[in-house]
């Protein structure tokens, strides 16, 4: 008897539990209240980012914690108020980032001001996570920010989901073929190379491959492993390279000839031995990429600005190269043969960019949006570049600063005119993700034809039907 | 990812308030007793409100901690909730067709039949085997070389997981790892090339000290009598194994297979260095249902995983019951 008596008690106490705690709880919302809190004499605000002191983006996480907090604090206190603000660092691959806000702000948490990828804001704004600013702080307060007319409309659009402004866009980027200078004189290439068509690039592969065994001729990204990386700086560029996006008219791009023209390019470079296959599947596989290029073992990367300022950058990159300017070169993208890119185009690139975003959960949204506000002023914007320069939002301090580094200047004068975004469309990271496992089946020996079949079915599950689809 | 968890404390929690004196106190004890006889079965005098009383704080903790979690995935399983996008927002009640989906999933299948692998080759086979040669071979060894080896074996396993997955992957890294430095194969991939055989021997390695010192235990109950018996004979070191060790230590082989099967079934560990790839080769169900949860953000999906391991592990644990109680039974009539 000792033992039946509390069976059935516990039975119970569970199905209680689970009907008092299951009843909305998925999925549920609230509405936002702007002026919540709005005179407190103190309050506290997080700060997160998917950046680090001494790991990722370490100039990032140096510029919240040792500026942006500080000073902040400092400007609060003259008005009287006692202001407190917490940065929750990040170091992570991109993908894990975003598992881990997504489930911060599903539990109705979270900081209060987010970095976040601006190919997120769809997907975060279909689930509720992140509203429009202007239900969180107040239209009026939004269209008062002197900041928005800094900002170019293409840049706005990094922060915007169908046509309302989630946050402040953090700059963009373009990509480029990086290429290591000395191997490539080893190797009997000139320094000023800038390839015209795909088999130009191929051509250059095969020259390294043959008089340099042991260096992996190019790395084109490719398999879920990199991620996003793969899409953003391998399949989408070449896809630009044939004239083809993948989300066109309200239709997403099926097993067209152009994915075929991409997927065998990716053949043609794996298959050939022009790269190396075991790279593209390891979990460390892109920071490996990029020890290789500085270690002179790659001759040839494709990748966004990032790599020239965070990552081989002299003093804090993550694979730093002491003579970066000399020894690093970069090529415009080219289309498969001139004139065949996006728009007739002879030469394409892929830009993306980060955008803040301001927690509609938070307990403090006049307070959060003065922050965000004093992140993305021009004063903070150009101390986050702190003597280096990166292409910002802002064009005040574009011309400013853009002078100094005749990367960022190439990438802001030749680059971004040819450049194409992605979709900002809630499906696109689920597309994006078969994306990436077509070109991981090229590279494992499946046939270009095969991978796009595949990709075709698996893209007419994702995003509801044949309908959706197009075929070039 | 309750499950993992909340199903390895099931046997523990469930095991203890049968354990005492069970055999003699209940004579069957896989029958419950009719209900109405309250006053016969009080052999304390508490009463039923004190007795409920007593329990309810234990059966509370029960109830959130390992209940409430599994009805919780019942009923995410039954939806479409996922991590982000619209169903996110509003979530539909599709109640089987995330069962379904996983059973024609090759995927879930894939992920099943290397969590067998992995169970048979590390733990059945693996951990058993070496953790019984270790106790054999040091059954007669005392003092340094005893505690050496053991404190070596000890340390792989009270080890923090995170820290000695970073340690293998170091050691097998293809570029400067320690395996490859050893065995002069410079650029060879152990874990993209060999995933499994890699994580087995991981589990190998990071589990025996279980099943070393189980049977370290066990063989210390073998009647050395019966060991000098044998050897007097004239009997062989393997007659002497099956014949006189075996039969004395059976029911300890059984409890330990059934421990670490069901451990490593659930183990996440092997996600830390591999994470599941090179695509899906080396994705075992814990790291399946993270990958799906977590990085796919399918979560309704996962929960009916997650269900489906679940019933798996209660399989696995009534298993494990009904075997110690036949083993009590047996031990009380012997």
């Amino acid at each position: 008897m000792r033992r039946k008596l509390p069976r059935g008690a516990y039975g119970l106490s569970g199905l209680a539990l689970v009907a008092a705690l299951t009843s909305g709880c998925l999925g549920q919302e609230q509405g936002s209240e702007p002026g919540k809190n709005e005179d407190a004499k103190e309050f506290t605000l997080t700060i997160a980012s998917n950046a680090i002191k001494g790991g990722k983006n370490a100039e990032g996480a140096a510029w919240i914690e040792d500026w942006v907090i500080p000073r902040f604090v400092e400007a609060q206190k003259r008005k009287g108020v006692k202001a407190t603000v917490k940065f929750q660092p990040s170091g992570v691959d991109d993908e894990n980032y975003k598992s881990k806000i997504s489930l911060d702000m599903q539990s109705g948490k979270g900081a209060d001001v987010l970095d976040v990828d601006g190919i997120w804001i769809g997907e975060l704004a279909e689930s509720g996570y992140i509203k429009p600013l202007d239900d969180i702080v107040g239209k009026d307060k939004v269209a008062a920010w002197d900041g928005w007319e800094q900002i170019p409309e293409s840049v706005q659009q990094n922060g915007s989901y169908q046509n309302k402004r989630y946050g402040i866009p953090a700059g963009t980027d373009g990509r480029v073929i990086f290429f290591n200078k000395s191997v490539f004189k080893k190797a009997g290439l000139p320094d000023d190379w800038q390839p015209t068509s795909w088999d130009q690039i191929l051509d250059a592969g095969r020259t390294v491959k043959r008089k340099l065994p042991g260096v992996v001729p190019i790395q084109l990204n490719a398999g879920t492993a990199m991620g996003e990386a793969t899409t953003m700086q391998g399949f989408l560029p070449l896809l630009a390279g044939v004239g083809g996006q993948v989300h066109t008219d309200g239709k997403w791009l099926g097993a067209s000839d152009q994915i075929h023209q991409v997927l065998r390019f990716y053949h043609q470079i794996y298959s050939g031995k022009l790269g190396d296959p075991v790279l593209q599947k390891e979990a460390k596989g892109r920071d490996r990429s990029f020890q290789l290029f500085a270690e002179g073992k790659v001759a040839m990367l494709l990748e966004g600005d990032y790599f020239w300022r965070s990552v081989v950058e002299p003093t804090q990159g993550i694979a730093p190269m002491k003579n970066r300017d000399s020894e690093v070169g970069y090529a415009l993208i080219p289309a498969s043969e001139p004139g065949g890119g996006i728009r007739g185009q002879d030469f394409v690139s892929m830009s993306g960019g980060g955008a803040r975003v301001i927690n509609p959960k938070t307990d403090f949204p006049q307070q959060a949006w003065e922050l965000l506000q004093f992140m993305n002023s021009a004063e903070a914007t150009k101390a986050q570049l702190g003597g280096g320069a990166r292409i910002t939002h802002r064009q005040d301090v574009n011309a400013e600063v853009l002078r100094n580094d005749p990367m960022l200047t190439f990438v802001s004068e030749r680059v971004l005119p040819l450049t194409a975004f992605r979709p900002g469309l809630a499906e696109y990271p689920e597309v994006s993700l078969v994306l990436q496992e077509a070109t991981l089946a090229v590279v494992d020996g499946t046939s270009p034809e095969d991978a796009a079949a595949d990709y075709q079915a698996k893209l007419e599950k994702i995003v509801g039907g044949k309908d959706n689809v197009t075929s070039g | 990812m309750a499950v993992p968890d909340g199903t390895a404390a099931g046997p523990a929690t469930r095991e203890a308030p049968a354990a005492p004196g069970e055999p003699s106190a209940h004579p069957a004890p896989g029958a419950d007793p009719v209900v109405g006889g309250s006053a016969d079965a009080d052999v304390i005098g508490l009463g039923r409100a004190r007795a409920i009383g007593f329990v309810a704080p234990a059966m509370l903790l029960i109830g959130v901690f390992l209940l409430f979690p599994a009805l919780w995935t019942l009923y995410i399983g039954a939806t479409d909730f996922e991590l982000t996008g619209p169903t996110a927002r509003h979530p539909d009640v599709i109640w089987l067709d995330n069962y379904v989906r996983a059973l024609t999933d090759p995927t879930f299948y894939n992920s099943l039949w290397l969590t067998l692998l992995f169970v048979l080759g590390s733990a059945v086979i693996g951990q058993n085997a070496l953790g019984f040669a270790l106790a054999w071979s040091l059954r007669g060894v005392v003092g340094w070389l005893r505690r050496t080896v053991e404190t070596l074996v000890l340390l792989a396993w009270i080890l923090p997981s995170s820290v000695v997955a970073f340690l293998w992957i170091a050691m097998l890294d293809r570029g400067e790892g320690t395996v490859n430095a050893l065995l002069g194969t410079e650029g060879f991939a152990w874990l993209i090339d060999y995933p499994m055989v890699s994580i087995v021997v991981f589990n190998i390695w990071r589990g025996t000290a279980f099943s070393m010192l189980l049977y370290g235990a066990a063989l210390a109950a073998v009647p050395p009598s019966h060991l000098e018996t044998a050897r007097l004979a004239g009997s062989s070191g393997r007659q002497t194994l099956r014949d006189v060790v075996f039969p004395h230590i059976r029911g300890h082989v059984l409890t330990n297979t059934l421990l670490i099967t069901l451990w490593t079934f659930n183990d996440f560990t092997p996600f830390l260095i591999t994470a599941g790839g090179p695509g899906r080769d080396s994705e075992i169900v814990a790291a399946y249902i993270y990958n799906t949860a977590l990085v796919a953000g399918d979560m309704g999906y996962s929960g009916a995983i997650s269900l489906l391991v679940l019933i798996v592990n209660l399989a696995l644990a009534l298993l494990y019951l009904r075997m110690l109680r036949r083993r009590g039974v047996r031990r009380e009539a012997a």
